[in-house]
């Protein structure tokens, strides 16, 4: 049986790694092109995201999947039917880089009960709501923050207060500021819902999903 | 050596009368049948029994398997080589979850496939009822569609829309869950070919102004390449892909799911890029000024560390999945689309070509200066890549490659030179061991004229050699070469070059004689351990019509190179230990 010449070799040999020819630039650790003096990288921006899907089970399970799986960091997820029977939007408050930012719109549409999925531009019509529940021994001050802040009583004992507030973000942070100095006992939050300003639609879509 | 003939197939009596759809079970077999499936591959069970029984009136085929992954990976296989979803079937519970490596695996390779899981009851659903498991919850992150079937009438459709999103855009796994009370329910309706979603449409053309500005940047190029993806071969996109490469004189390098999608033979081809590439294809990556990227997810395996990918690189990416888009590296030029219908623009967009001639030429010098090759002892062990190259000349240049995970897979990879698409069906992206044996089968049933030889590792073949059953039942003329070093070999390699040669655990002595371990499932056994047994015992196992294993005793010094360590600079590939 003959061997092939081949066989004979010595192995594999050219030039070691220090004496290969190189490249020029570099990309930054998000695969972007960069001049060498700059290795910038883009910081995160806060921003939100609205998703318009079928109402079906499952749905909300793949988007959370999907953030946790790809550990995007995600602030808050709202969720709710909407006026076209079967569908539902979805609000997300996202901080991430924008590279990050465009692969959660991508992948999110690549979900296939999701219909459309854009980013809203950045002042959107947001509001939450939170409750919060605080001890009750001054219900004279509670009250009197809770009416600066266009709140409502929904339940006021001898030993506690628990209040509702909406509005925009700020707002919300500012009135838990405020209610602290009674000792705040619990806190529920809703997250964000959002819709794009004035007559601009916040999801683009056709006729026979509506 | 021809001529010896496996046993027979034992006879089984199947009824193949047409039946009228009375259940939800009949409906799911039409709807199979609608999609022109002709192979099923599955295991039996309790909760989807309805289905098989409705089998039994069909004339689609039901191969047995020894193992539920093994029913995903032979039907993984089965769509790799075919191009159209492969179809596999398990029950409730523990079946749902062995498949659930090979779903994961079709995954990541975005291989149609279509899974159909039995359920327990709807009733008894979310109670922990025997074999019950959340199927749809544990594979909503490794398929692409799942769904739960609520409704007799309606099953027969969520078939037909698996196996619909399984083969359209982006290819990849989808799953059916089918609680037995839904295949036992009543329907009549047929449930017609399969259809889409109205929330799904995949993109076809690109943007026609981004096609032109791509193929501007191209034409000025100093030093293009041409990275073909696997997105190449699923949009059966080989043929534009020669003719654009040849056309306009830009060297080609594939990625190891595009493997075959561009003739190694071929002048401009500088064969597979990576961590176990060519050196050639790393240099060229490295310093290429433009690369036109075709059907590629840019994986790490592929790009090493981002930082020094391409980083001199305009980077042209077509892709039919927006999302694969700057995911790892930024696109300067977005061509979202079919990899076919792209490349087809972008031939009509260009004005000129590049000129690439002393690029080319420093390419070739570059072929010269690192060809594949592996030092080889006058005396035995017998070298790996020895018998890869044995089979390539052996065979005909559509011979259908399987392999499992390991250092067997990238020697088979390195040394065997690939002409044709669909031929070389293995576990990208999730490195499967174990996936070999069973994708073998799957191939032959897939390509019953082709042959098929599967290199494995003593390792990777311990996995899943039970299938071996399988192949003999099915008289499958397939060789299993298994590359035996007695050792988990590719952690062995890691284990030398980065963990002090510490082998912890990876060292296999007490495996079996894979030649006599072959004989008793029935199939044919031969032992390699020298030179001068390799020519008489490949034309053996390859003459005879049947499965056969051959045992192979390499050389379990042997490691693969040339290596970009783990996260590492492509044109910093090591061809020895001593240079990582």
């Amino acid at each position: 049986m003959s061997r092939r010449q081949n066989v004979h070799r010595t192995g594999l040999e050219g030039p070691p790694p220090e004496e290969r020819l190189r490249p020029v630039g570099r990309r930054n650790s998000q695969g972007i092109r960069i001049d060498p003096e700059i290795e910038a990288e883009h910081e995160p921006r806060r921003t939100t995201i609205s998703a318009y899907v079928n109402n079906e089970p499952g749905v909300l399970a793949r988007v959370s999947g999907l953030f946790h799986r790809r550990q995007f960091n995600i602030e808050s997820l709202t969720v709710g039917p909407t006026q076209n029977e079967g569908y539902s939007r979805i609000t997300l408050v996202v901080e991430e880089p924008d590279p990050g930012i465009d692969q959660i719109k991508k992948q999110l549409s690549k979900i296939v009960p999701v219909v459309h999925v854009r980013e809203l531009d950045s002042n959107p019509v947001a509001s939450e709501l939170v409750l919060l529940k605080v001890d009750g021994d001054e219900p004279d001050k509670v009250q009197a923050i809770t009416e600066m802040y266009d709140g409502q009583t929904l339940d006021a004992g001898p030993r506690t207060i628990t209040v509702q507030i909406t509005g925009e973000e700020g707002k919300i942070d500012d009135a838990i500021d405020a209610y602290k100095q009674f000792g705040i006992r619990e806190i529920a939050r809703t997250g964000q819902a959002a819709l794009a300003r004035g007559e601009e639609e916040t999801a683009r879509v056709d006729e026979r999903h509506t | 050596m021809s001529g010896e003939q496996a046993q027979s197939p034992p006879e089984t009596e199947t009824d193949t009368t047409p039946k009228e759809i009375e259940t939800g079970a009949d409906a799911v077999v039409r709807s199979l049948e609608n999609a022109g499936v002709e192979h099923v591959f599955g295991v039996q069970g309790g909760a989807i029994m309805p289905v098989y029984d409705a089998l039994y009136h069909s004339e689609m085929a039901h191969i047995t398997m020894a193992h539920e992954q093994g029913a995903a990976h032979a039907a993984d296989a089965y769509g790799t080589v075919t191009g159209d979803p492969g179809v596999c079937m398990a029950t409730s519970g523990p079946g749902a979850t062995n498949l659930v490596t090979g779903i994961a695996d079709a995954n990541m390779d975005s291989d149609p496939l279509v899974a159909l899981t039995g359920q327990v009851p709807t009733e008894f659903v979310g109670n922990d009822a025997f074999q019950e498991t959340d199927t749809v919850g544990v594979t909503s992150p490794v398929t692409k569609a799942n769904f739960f079937a609520d409704d007799p009438t309606s099953v027969g459709g969520d078939v037909g829309t698996a196996f619909a999103l399984a083969n359209r855009g982006r290819q990849g796994p989808t799953l059916v869950d089918l609680p037995k009370d839904v295949t036992n329910g009543e329907t009549t309706d047929d449930p017609g070919a399969p259809e889409l979603p109205d929330t799904y449409a995949p993109p076809e053309k690109a943007d026609s102004d981004a096609v032109s500005e791509a193929a501007t940047a191209l034409a000025r190029a100093e030093k293009p390449v041409i990275l073909a993806g696997g997105g190449v071969i699923k949009a059966e996109a080989s043929d534009e892909l020669r003719a654009f490469a040849t056309e306009h004189e830009i060297p080609v390098i594939t990625t190891m799911p595009g493997t075959g999608s561009f003739p190694e033979d071929h002048e401009l081809s500088l064969e597979i890029a990576g961590m176990h590439g060519t050196g050639y294809a790393n240099m060229a990556i490295t310093v290429t000024d433009c690369m036109l990227a075709v059907g590629t997810r840019f994986d790490d395996r592929l790009t090493g560390g981002v930082e020094t990918f391409a980083p001199d690189a305009e980077i042209i990416h077509v892709d039919i999945d927006a999302a694969e888009i700057s995911k790892n590296i930024e696109a300067d030029h977005p061509l979202v689309g079919d990899a076919k219908v792209v490349l087809d623009q972008l031939a009509d967009s260009m004005v000129g070509s590049p000129a690439t001639e002393s690029w080319v030429e420093q390419c070739q010098t570059w072929k010269s200066e690192y060809p594949m090759d592996y030092a080889a002892p006058d005396d035995e062990p017998v070298k790996p890549q020895y018998i890869v190259e044995r089979f390539d000349e052996l065979t005909d240049d559509d011979t259908i490659v399987t392999t499992g995970v390991g250092q067997h897979q990238m020697w088979a990879w390195q040394y065997w030179t690939w002409t044709k698409p669909r031929t070389w069906v293995t576990s990208h992206g999730l490195g499967t061991m174990g996936y070999g044996l069973p994708a073998a089968i799957g191939a032959k049933l897939a390509a019953p004229e082709q042959d098929v030889v599967c290199f494995d590792g003593d390792g990777s073949f311990l996995m899943t050699c039970q299938e071996l059953s399988v192949a003999v039942r099915e008289n499958l003329d397939i060789t299993v070469v298994v590359l035996n070093n007695s050792a988990i070999g590719m952690v062995r390699q890691w284990q030398d070059a980065f963990f002090g040669e510490r082998h912890m655990a990876s060292e296999y002595p007490w495996i079996p004689d894979f030649d006599t371990l072959a004989e008793a499932f029935g199939a044919r056994g031969f032992r390699i351990d020298t030179y001068d047994e390799v020519e008489e015992v490949i034309e053996a196992a390859l003459g005879y019509d049947g499965p056969s294993v051959i045992d192979v005793h390499i050389d379990p010094g042997e490691n693969v190179y040339p290596m970009v360590p783990s996260g590492g600079d492509n044109g910093l590939f090591a061809l020895t230990e001593g240079q990582l």
